[in-house]
């Protein structure tokens, strides 16, 4: 047995268990309530989500078997500078990504002056030769994205997964918080935790803003796979908070190269369609023609220039786990700057010498599908059987494209309230970041955690639970 | 708005009021089921009471697909729990609650947390739950969710399309259903005609209008004995009598007044044609014709009517 490392960095107590300074205040007051206080608001908060239907749809079981998300009713607090880093970080790093999408759709030059192996780009599966030498409005291809951080070592934030495709989970972002000031408005007197509750604006004015070129006053939808879908509730959360049509496939219908949606008042003109449909789902024209959620011609007036997608076509290219690695040298490729963020280092698995390392010290490592989500497919090395290592060898000696290792990082706890009281669970951050004419993203995102005890898993799909996120005005 | 949101709050509604028209249904059958039906010469024919529901319904078929035997037990259970059977109280409820999911974003909060509380009460009642006091209980139960999410629309909704569309959904299926309810009487024939106008004849018309919340309505309004004449008059002609065809035939008239336009005008159009011939009808016109084949009538007319606001406003067909 490899020794695991058993010191973890806490959000609440950093390396040292002294309570650090951001959370004085929150430990002070929480300290003083009554102890069955917080188990009662814990309850009070499971009938809240129940009532309003709060719930995600889980794929494998039933059709439309609704489950709640966990909700722990611990604030992550971040303090006022480390959200200053992450935020220039992550602007840095989403600008470069969208230079990058850009590039490789147009001119290819990254590839030209062999910074990347262009086959890397142009034989990756979720490159889309479509989208070659398409113009998007502002060259802006990656509107939303939720890029996915933690803590680790002695509190070092690093970047896990870049999602530009349909990040979901800001929905759970917003009703935490709601939840958090309807259960304890007083622990909100005592900090001055930064508000959240604008992004939807935000979300619409990007959106408008890079409606095609000459709509002055453009109609905004957003286009969602329908209600058994995991992400329904989020879709029409949204929707409402937007004040936007909640449409399906059926609901849309192209004409001369201009999408309409159907209404009671006869067909209106779509000008950008928010969608929350996977790039092969959308045009049965184009990509799968199997699809029933898409619709037929949606391509051709993308191509036109008649709509707008948000996101584009083709990010995945971007954000896959083998073009992961080679962020840092985009950041200094397309904006000559350092990278603020820290990647985790990465062994390609299709790399001889990398592959060799990974197999050497799969205890050790996290292994991961190049193409995989959701914690599925996943090997946690140091959790790991020796059975399921033998099973993930013969997988990657199989298809070594197909996947990548990293080290096991020691994901920084914060304190959630557990069986046992308040105990330390692992946990993870995924802020969602705006670009439109400009970079944008509200103080925070979504805090992920995972609940059972040493895991690792915060998927909400593998019992994972959420927690509402403060980043500290100062 | 769009079209898929304004035929689900349409069936949103529908599915609610048919919740609440079903418990009716059954009310009347169990309440004429008390009656002592079983004194009568042999060889003479007579609709037993439990069949009422199935026949005016139109699920006899589907019905006997999964019983064998005609029996309150299995009837109650077809019509109150089955989830096969998508008329039931049961999948009304939980297609109610469906649709409210998938419109979020259209009806208010409170009408959708009223939906899903019922549905969460629906889901967790057992045949046994239901039947263990009065049944009359668990009828009232689904008559009240629905006064409640009917009140929480009125009294929350922003005064759109939605609403109208939720409105028409409403009062299309209650007066499909008085209609049917009123057939009942015409499926129930007396044990012979000495009965007519006997006690029998009385409690069955007495407990029509009772699962129509007509019964008071009568009494204030008549002040004597009920006869089958005044009975259709209140239940079809007059416009006071909420339940009322003329009633129902006022409102949808009215809102479709407000949806149609110069291009979507037949549905309006069709609306007029039924309401006037409720506005100015009369009873006697009704008989001659004879009370079922004029609820017959009716009812295809309201389907064709259903027809074209599908056409017009819900289900368009343009390419």
């Amino acid at each position: 047995m490899t020794a695991t490392p058993k010191v973890f960095f806490d959000e609440m107590r950093g390396l040292t268990g002294e309570v650090q300074p951001h959370y004085q205040p929150y430990v002070e007051w929480v300290e003083k309530l009554p102890p069955e206080h917080l188990a009662q608001k814990r309850q009070e908060a499971d009938v809240l989500f129940q009532r309003v239907g709060i719930t995600f749809a889980v794929y494998g079981e039933e059709a439309g078997a609704e489950r709640l998300i966990p909700f722990d009713i611990i604030p992550r607090i971040i303090p006022a500078a480390d959200w200053r880093t992450l935020e220039r970080g992550l602007a840095q790093r989403v600008k470069a990504l969208n230079l990058f999408l850009r590039d490789i759709y147009n001119e290819q030059s990254i590839l030209k002056d062999g910074i990347i192996p262009a086959r890397k780009v142009l034989e990756n599966a979720q490159y889309r030769s479509v989208m070659q030498g398409m113009r998007v409005p502002g060259g802006t291809y990656a509107h939303i994205a939720g890029v996915d951080i933690v803590r680790a070592g002695e509190g070092e934030f690093y970047v896990l997964e870049d999602n530009l495709r349909v990040p979901s989970g800001v929905s759970y972002m917003l009703e935490n918080r709601k939840m958090m000031m309807r259960l304890f408005p007083e622990a909100f007197a005592r900090n001055e935790v930064a508000p959240i509750d604008h992004y939807p604006d935000l979300l619409l004015d990007t959106l408008r803003q890079v409606a095609p070129e000459g709509v002055s006053d453009p109609t905004v939808v957003l286009l969602t796979p329908g209600s058994y879908n995991s992400a329904y509730f989020e879709h029409t959360f949204l929707a409402q908070q937007m004040g936007i049509e909640l449409v399906e496939g059926q609901d849309l219908v192209v004409r001369d190269q201009t999408v309409y949606m159907r209404t009671t008042r006869g067909p209106k003109r779509v000008d950008v369609i928010y969608r929350r449909i996977d790039d092969d789902f959308l045009d049965p024209q184009v990509f799968r023609p199997d699809s029933l959620l898409g619709v037929p011609g949606l391509f051709s007036a993308y191509r036109a220039g008649r709509v707008t997608l948000a996101n584009a076509i083709g990010t995945g290219v971007a954000d896959d786990k083998s073009m992961y690695p080679h962020v840092p040298e985009l950041i200094e490729y397309y904006l000559g700057e350092k990278p603020i963020l820290n990647n985790v280092p990465t062994w390609q698995l299709r790399e001889k010498a990398d592959r060799h390392y990974a197999l050497e010290h799969l205890q050790e490592l996290v292994v991961k599908e190049v193409h995989g989500s959701g914690g599925y497919g996943m090997l946690v090395g140091p959790a790991s059987t020796m059975a399921q290592r033998a099973e993930f060898r013969e997988r990657i000696l199989a298809h070594p494209e197909k996947y990548i290792a990293q080290p096991t990082l020691t994901l920084s706890t914060c304190p959630t309230f557990a069986e046992e009281g308040m105990a330390p669970r692992h946990i993870d951050l995924r802020p969602f970041v705006l670009s439109g004419k400009e970079v944008r993203m509200v103080p925070g995102g979504l805090t992920r955690v995972a609940l059972k005890e040493g895991s690792l898993v915060v998927n909400s799909s593998q019992g994972g639970g959420t927690k509402d996120t403060w980043v500290l005005e100062r | 708005m769009l079209s898929r949101t304004a035929n689900d709050l349409y069936w949103m509604s529908r599915h609610m009021e048919r919740a609440e028209n079903t418990a009716r249904m059954l009310d009347v059958t169990y309440r004429m089921s008390l009656l002592p039906y079983r004194v009568m010469a042999p060889g003479e024919k007579w609709a037993e009471p439990w069949a009422l529901p199935l026949i005016t319904t139109g699920h006899a078929t589907s019905y006997y697909q999964r019983y064998t035997e005609l029996s309150p037990e299995n009837v109650l259970h077809f019509m109150v729990l089955d989830a096969s059977n998508s008329s039931s109280i049961y999948s009304s409820l939980q297609t109610a609650r469906e649709t409210a999911r998938a419109q979020r974003g259209a009806v208010t909060i409170e009408m959708w947390e009223s939906l899903n509380e019922t549905w969460l009460q629906m889901r967790a009642k057992s045949f046994a739950d239901i039947t263990a006091r009065s049944i009359s209980e668990f009828f009232d139960w689904v008559k009240d969710r629905s006064h409640l999410f009917r009140g929480i629309t009125f009294g929350t909704m922003i005064r759109d399309e939605g609403y109208h569309f939720i409105r028409i959904g409403t009062f299309l299926e209650r007066a499909d259903n008085t209609a049917r309810i009123l057939d009942v009487k015409y499926h129930t024939l007396l044990p012979s005609v000495h009965d007519v106008g006997g006690a029998v004849d009385y409690y069955q018309w007495s407990a029509l209008l009772r699962s129509l919340s007509a019964f008071s309505s009568y009494r204030q309004i008549y002040r004597d004995v009920i006869t089958p004449l005044r009975v259709a008059e209140l239940l079809i002609l007059r416009d006071d009598v909420p339940r009322s065809l003329h009633a129902c035939m006022n409102a949808i008239y009215e809102i479709l007044q407000v949806l149609c336009d110069r291009e979507r005008l037949e549905p309006e159009r069709l609306a007029g044609e039924i309401h006037a011939q409720l506005h100015y009808g009369k009873t006697e016109r009704i008989f001659k014709i004879g009370l079922h084949e004029y609820l017959m009538q009716f009812l295809d007319q309201t389907g064709a009517l259903n027809v074209e606001i599908n056409k017009h406003f819900l289900v368009p067909t343009y390419q």
